[in-house]
């Protein structure tokens, strides 16, 4: 039953998770950029792949605007950032690599035990994509987390937001509302960081949150 | 014949987002700040029509017996908030806080978010709802960054990425809510819309419908500031300008927990679905009681209030989990009577930070003595949020109360000791900062009355609603507690 039309999202989807992964064990900035890069043009591949199998030209936008905006223009800027504030090699992981990546492989184990039996009524095609899905959105958190610096818990987040925008692209007919709406909060939100980093930069010397880290909420 | 209602439903997103557009072009923040108070008039009223008049739903809009109170507080609410604002920034500016530049920011950026907030709660489906909260959100982030100190940029990064966390799992609870509805209502718009998934939620996948509330629970959970997902929330409140606390705090809280009301209301119709009242009982007690501990460690007079503010919505959250006509009435007082004691608290406590110049409880003492207005005002404020009679929390923390023993008894114990422990530490603090020794800082003169008119209409409504609520209020309140199951 596995179709050609399923082998091919399931070989997109599942790329996207191994680009996560990748993410994981970078340790510098440019190598963590450029993977990144990667991931967005994995998720572009695989939504304009569902946009083909679904018959919806709509999510064709959504494709592109991830290979455009997230594959083009935020890399661009991240690289000017990155050499603007100097910090080409600190990358401090809060974890050690090899526990890293075996917690990566539980949260996929995870994503699996607990997608797949609730999902399969939807068919086959949408449960598996769901699965990648939410792998790649807990990766993505995985990632928020073990990283201290300010740029890298960015990408982080912007993978997860992949993650999202796959199941998104996964869910049959889904409203074109939704994607772009999800494009453009995506483009507010780097907004939103752009200045924080630029305000970051210009009060203090790192964008290393745990620099910040003078005042602690609960001794206040 | 027009219907007023076809002219107030747009009336209430387009005033705000018109005036945001004006404001973000005005260089005079004098004039801004009236055109603000102005604009949040004039969005309160369009509300106010909408009681009366009930548009039918549109593919995009909703406005039925739930939101729509909820739409008029956010709006009243808006408006005493952006009238205190007018004050409080005027102050800020002499200090050198703030720059007209910044201001403008300012002015729009408020305006953004009653649109925001408005969206979200008249949104007829659920992706345009999550959209709006994100736009809120965000607003938020820039709001609370806005003073650029060390602290409040750590602040606004800290929520920034905490609430992006929460509002990427509740997408993903939207995502596969969608899912579940795609088979019963079909692809398209439909299948988003509240009015046609309320009415058709029986007919969803069960186990679809688990998955997705558990991920719009800790999503839109984080937005609520349930614990263990909290802790964005006491830095953003302390760190922000006052009028946004009042805001955050009044305001943004209630609509998240509205979001989550929504999707538990499609829990509940579905038959194989599981409860969802244990999930949030158990949130709310843990909020609850954690927030009530913390409360007695704080030592900025925000951070403090913040704490309480995470204790208030742990009730709610938990009055809600409860279910049942009369523990949902109880809480969507306490939602209404929160509200508006908190808002009229950050409002004193704004101006309290003012003449003392620090946020520190340490610094802040006599109160009653140096600044009686002020400072009786305070007190009444915080008599209030504590739960005494014969102020509207009392009652709505009371209904919950008795509720729960007449149902759960051994839930009531540790819910009564949470709320004794809260009240504890606020009385402890109200007396220091009250009463206490004024300390000899030279006496900086309080606000006049015409200033404090917000705090005084805030908590003169709250303390009607101790003893008497309009029986149309009564009978709504209670229909809208039977839709929530």
């Amino acid at each position: 039953m596995h179709s050609f039309q399923f082998d091919v999202a399931h070989l997109l989807a599942s790329g996207l998770v191994l680009a996560s992964f990748m993410l994981l064990y970078q340790d510098r900035m440019f190598g963590v950029i450029n993977v990144f890069v990667l991931h967005a043009v994995l998720l572009a591949m695989a939504v304009a792949w569902q946009a083909y199998v679904q018959d919806a030209p709509h999510l064709y936008i959504t494709a592109a605007i991830a290979l455009v905006f997230k594959g083009t223009v935020i890399p661009v800027a991240l690289y000017r950032i990155v050499r603007r504030l100097d910090i080409h090699r600190n990358i401090e992981k809060v974890v050690g690599v090899g526990s890293t990546m075996l917690i990566g492989i539980g949260l996929v184990s995870l994503s699996i035990a607990v997608m797949l039996p609730v999902t399969h009524r939807a068919g086959a095609f949408t449960s598996e994509d769901l699965v990648f899905a939410l792998a790649v959105v807990l990766l993505g958190l995985l990632m928020m987390t073990t990283r201290r610096n300010a740029v890298s818990q960015v990408i982080g987040f912007m993978s997860l937001e992949n993650g999202l925008i796959l199941a998104a692209a996964g869910a049959k007919g889904m409203p074109l509302v939704v994607e772009i709406s999800v494009a453009f909060s995506v483009l507010i939100a780097f907004i939103v960081i752009g200045v924080f980093l630029f305000r970051i930069r210009e009060r203090f010397d790192s964008v290393d949150v745990q620099a910040l880290d003078r005042f602690r909420g609960d001794r206040g | 014949m027009t219907n007023p209602a076809s002219i107030a439903e747009p009336l209430v997103l387009i005033v705000p987002a018109a005036a945001a557009a004006i404001l973000a072009l005005l260089p005079s923040y004098r004039i801004s700040s009236k055109l603000n108070v102005l604009a949040t008039l004039i969005t309160l009223s369009a509300a106010l029509t909408l009681v009366v008049h009930r548009p039918n739903p549109s593919a995009y809009l909703l406005v039925d017996d739930l939101n729509v109170f909820l739409i008029v507080l956010n709006t009243f609410v808006g408006f005493t908030a952006s009238a205190f604002s007018a004050g409080y920034i005027e102050h800020e500016l002499e200090n050198g806080k703030l720059t007209p530049t910044y201001l403008r920011f300012y002015h729009a950026m408020y305006q953004v978010l009653m649109f925001g907030m408005n969206l979200a709660l008249m949104a007829n489906n659920i992706g345009l709802m999550w959209v709006a909260i994100e736009l809120a959100t965000l607003t938020t982030v820039l709001m609370v960054g806005i003073y650029r100190t060390h602290e409040a940029i750590e602040a606004a990064w800290k929520y920034f990425i905490l609430g992006s966390v929460g509002i990427a799992l509740a997408l993903f609870g939207t995502i596969i809510v969608y899912l579940a509805a795609l088979p019963v209502v079909g692809e398209g718009l439909d299948a988003m819309a509240w009015n046609v998934l309320t009415t058709r939620s029986a007919e969803f996948d069960p186990a679809l419908l688990n998955l997705a509330f558990v991920f719009l629970l800790l999503g839109y959970g984080t937005k609520v500031g349930l614990a263990p997902l909290h802790a964005w929330l006491p830095d953003a409140h302390a760190e922000g300008p006052t009028p946004i606390s009042a805001v955050l705090s009044g305001l943004l809280l209630n609509v998240a927990l509205y979001a989550v009301l929504r999707f538990k209301i499609l829990l509940a119709a579905n038959a194989g679905a599981l409860a969802p009242g244990p999930l949030m009982v158990v949130m709310g007690l843990a909020s609850l009681s954690f927030a009530a501990f913390m409360l007695y460690r704080r030592r900025d007079i925000k951070r403090f209030f913040a704490y309480s503010s995470i204790e208030h919505m742990g009730i709610a959250t938990f009055a809600f989990g409860m279910g049942g006509p009369l523990a949902n009435f109880a809480g969507l007082l306490h939602m209404a009577m929160h509200s508006l004691t908190k808002s009229a608290i950050f409002y004193s406590v704004g101006h309290v930070a003012q003449v003392k110049g620090t946020q520190r409880i340490k610094d802040i003492g006599g109160l009653t003595a140096s600044h009686p207005l002020l400072g009786w005002s305070l007190v009444a404020g915080v008599l209030a949020i504590a739960g005494l009679p014969p102020f509207g929390i009392f009652m709505s923390e009371f209904l919950v109360l008795s509720s729960t023993f007449a149902r759960q008894p051994l839930l009531a114990v540790p819910f009564a000791f949470g709320l004794l422990i809260a009240f504890g530490a606020l009385i402890w603090r109200l007396h220091k900062m009250a009463f206490g020794d004024p300390g000899e800082a030279k006496h900086v003169p309080g606000p006049s009355g015409l200033k404090l008119l917000a705090v005084f209409g805030h908590l003169t409504l709250v303390f009607v609603a101790g003893f008497y609520l309009p029986p149309a209020l009564t009978a709504w309140f209670r229909h809208v507690a039977l839709l929530l199951g």
